[in-house]
């Protein structure tokens, strides 16, 4: 096990160093005046300002320089600063945001994040519960019914969906809103009397002992959870649905059996707890739905979030934003997957005791 | 002497006592003599499961519409491009279904229009914003969304296949290399990573089909480069690829006719699987105003149409729920199907089903 940890930390800087690359080389397939982006705040236009700025920020240099200056920043001829630089933090300015790509990163992640938690809950509580229900009444009507459920489920995409909701929910019944809160607390959360901890809504309403401001949040974010819930469910159920099946089948719960344990212990305390080992794995596949569907979901949903400012620099090709929200992606599931592998092999006693 | 089974063994219908050599193995039906075993239990499996029975009725409909798309929404010129749809005027608000046809109604009314009870063209099933027909949109949508899927997953499916095969059949220092690059690709959002490579490729190729295309396959091909790596590293150490290389065949010979031949079942899940997802994803894309010009007869569009009436989508559920309808089918169509194909073909639950 500690050799299987030791290669996986080796490999992860090397990943990373490669996610570099790619995304560097994706920078590569615009020309310099797009790439100029990174350094200057508004478009060259004449010829003389293109030079200049070629020049100034050695967009025309060899590749592998170039590449150095896009890490780790490069000295300006004529202020003598030092400008760009991801390893600094530098990732450009954005278009679409008119602020620093980083800036933006860090006041929406936030939003993102707690959107992603709070569809953790049914997420897990749901996919896990139905596998379970599934794999018990194998073959029978409520197996046919989840799997037809989490097939159809799994094949609506995000945006029909979700549209769908808004049809329903907000433009018909009027339950729950699009946005993120409504604007009588809109303002109120910015007035210093709202102290943002965590500039996750929810979370700060709880600890202002705002009960209002904390419902209204969690309606307003009802749709978007439902929408990514419902996408998730399918991937989630199939794989508890086999583990359990496989697990039912094992020599240790035949022996359990004739031990005369009561069945909800078996179930219980030997079945589900060896079929929830494999489900680990597909958290990482899980958090790159999640994160997928946020794209789409905040767009429909008009949830400011991190999936909200991809689609909006998408659409006006405002690539500086993209790249930096790709790095930052890059980043966050690199690290997302190393936790989960090595969460697997630590609770997996079959390997963990090898 | 014969040999004596236990009960537990005895396949169904054999009575006890009678040798194996005579009664254990069937001959080969029909089928199997012509396909060969694999084939013909897959095509038994899929003709013998209600859930695949419908999902292959709702492939091969898909395809007969793409195929009969000139006669069930004629253009509206006879030389015309098929693939714009047609605007009746420029009216923002879209149009109920029914309404009559008045500019740029399609050139001739066919035999089976009279099906619908009206001798002369009428919106079927209304317009959305901008007046485009939401009928001709979904009929020609087929064909874009079959021929951009097929080709974006047979491109993938073969760069992913020659990159999986060479990893798997050489190892060593080939393998540790390819899935040292292959961890990369995969380390984004699979959406996230699309939207970013085809804002970028946008600029380049004009807003047409290629920019999604492209990084679609640019991001499609890793599932099925390590479902054959995995494979082909399972069955290299096989009786039958020694024997093929002690008989002195080439690495080439060896990999397209013994260990190829051997991993296209589970591939062939995968595809199916694949050509849902990939057109989820691509629509999703025109969703978010990354993939084709305005006006081009695409779901995705259609669907991003809707978002304009969001608050009144109570009045113009027409433009989200049509679309909605033939994106859900189209998926659930090719994940009926490959679901089917998967537990037919996985040797854990051999002999449950079919």
């Amino acid at each position: 096990m500690t050799t299987y940890i030791i290669r996986r930390l080796l490999i992860m800087p090397i990943t990373l160093m490669g996610v570099t690359f790619l995304i560097f080389a994706m920078m590569q397939i615009l020309g310099p005046v797009e790439r100029s982006a990174l350094y200057v705040r508004d478009v060259p236009k004449t010829e003389n300002q293109i030079n200049a700025i070629i020049q100034r920020y050695g967009l025309a240099d060899p590749v592998h320089l170039q590449y150095w200056y896009w890490l780790v920043g490069r000295r300006d001829p004529q202020t003598d600063e030092v400008v760009g630089g991801i390893l600094r933090g530098d990732l450009g300015f954005s278009r679409t945001g008119r602020e620093p790509v980083i800036e933006m990163l860090q006041r929406r992640f936030p939003a993102t994040l707690e959107l992603a938690l709070w569809s953790m809950i049914p997420i897990i509580v749901g996919g896990i519960w139905m596998g379970i229900k599934a794999a018990l009444n194998h073959n029978k009507p409520i197996d046919q019914i989840s799997r037809i459920f989490a097939t159809l489920g799994w094949s609506i995409p995000t945006f029909v969906l979700g549209l769908l909701l808004l049809l329903v929910f907000y433009a018909r019944l009027g339950w729950f809103a699009p946005g993120r809160l409504s604007t009588q607390f809109a303002l109120e959360v910015t007035r210093p009397g709202f102290t943002q901890y965590t500039k996750m809504m929810t979370v700060d309403a709880l600890l202002n002992l705002r009960i209002d401001i904390f419902l209204d949040a969690l309606n307003h974010m009802v749709m978007p959870i439902i929408t990514l819930a419902v996408i998730q469910w399918a991937l989630l159920l199939r794989v508890t649905r086999s583990s359990m099946l496989e697990e039912m089948r094992q020599d240790y719960v035949r022996t359990a059996r004739s031990k005369g344990l009561r069945e909800r212990t078996v179930v219980n305390r030997h079945i589900r707890r060896n079929a929830l080992i494999p489900v680990v794995t597909i958290a990482g596949a899980t958090l790159a739905g999640l994160m997928n569907g946020v794209v789409v979901t905040e767009t429909i949903f008009n949830y400011p979030g991190l999936g909200q400012m991809a689609a909006e620099a998408a659409v006006t090709l405002d690539v500086i934003t993209m790249l930096g929200f790709a790095l930052f992606n890059g980043i966050l599931f690199i690290g997302a997957y190393l936790i989960v592998d090595i969460l697997y092999v630590v609770i997996d006693p079959r390997i963990r005791l090898s | 002497m014969t040999i004596n089974t236990s009960e537990a063994v005895t396949p169904a219908g054999r009575p006890a006592g009678i040798p194996l050599d005579e009664g254990f193995l069937r001959p080969p039906s029909r089928l199997e003599k012509a396909l060969g075993p694999e084939w013909a239990r897959l095509i038994r499996g899929i003709f013998t499961n209600p859930l695949s029975v419908i999902g292959l009725i709702i492939v091969t409909g898909f395809i007969v519409v793409g195929l009969l798309a000139p006669v069930l929404a004629p253009p509206p010129k006879p030389g015309a491009n098929p693939y714009q749809i047609p605007r009746d005027g420029f009216l923002p608000e879209p149009k109920p279904p029914g309404t009559p046809w008045v500019k740029n109604a399609p050139y001739y009314v066919p035999a089976w229009y009279s099906l619908t009870g009206n001798e002369e063209w009428v919106h079927l099933l209304g317009t959305t914003g901008g007046q485009y027909d939401i009928w001709y949109a979904l009929i020609w949508g087929t064909r874009t969304a079959l021929l951009a899927g097929t080709a974006v997953v047979v491109a993938s499916a073969t760069i992913g296949i020659l990159v999986g095969s060479v990893a798997g059949y050489f190892g060593g220092l080939v393998d540790e290399m390819l899935m040292r690059i292959l961890e990369i690709f995969v380390v984004f959002p699979s959406l996230v990573a699309v939207l970013v490579l085809s804002s970028i490729l946008v600029p380049i190729f004009g807003r047409s089909l290629w920019p999604a295309m492209i990084a679609l396959i640019v991001f499609g091909w890793m599932g099925y480069a390590r479902l054959l790596r995995g494979d082909i590293l399972s069955n290299k150490q096989r009786d039958y690829v020694m024997a093929a290389r002690a008989s002195g065949a080439k690495d080439t010979h060896i990999i397209l006719k013994h260990v190829l031949p051997n991993a296209m079942f589970p591939t062939l899940v995968f595809l199916s699987l694949d050509m849902g997802s990939i057109v989820l994803s691509f629509a999703a894309l025109s969703f978010l105003g990354v993939g084709v010009e305005p006006g081009y007869a695409d779901w995705g569009q259609i669907v991003s149409f809707a978002r304009n009436y969001i608050v009144s989508l109570d009045t113009f559920w027409y433009v989200i729920v049509f679309p909605a309808i033939a994106l859900l089918l189209y998926g659930l169509g090719w994940n009926l199907l490959g679901d089917a194909m998967r537990d037919i073909l996985d040797p854990k639950l051999r002999g449950k089903i079919g």
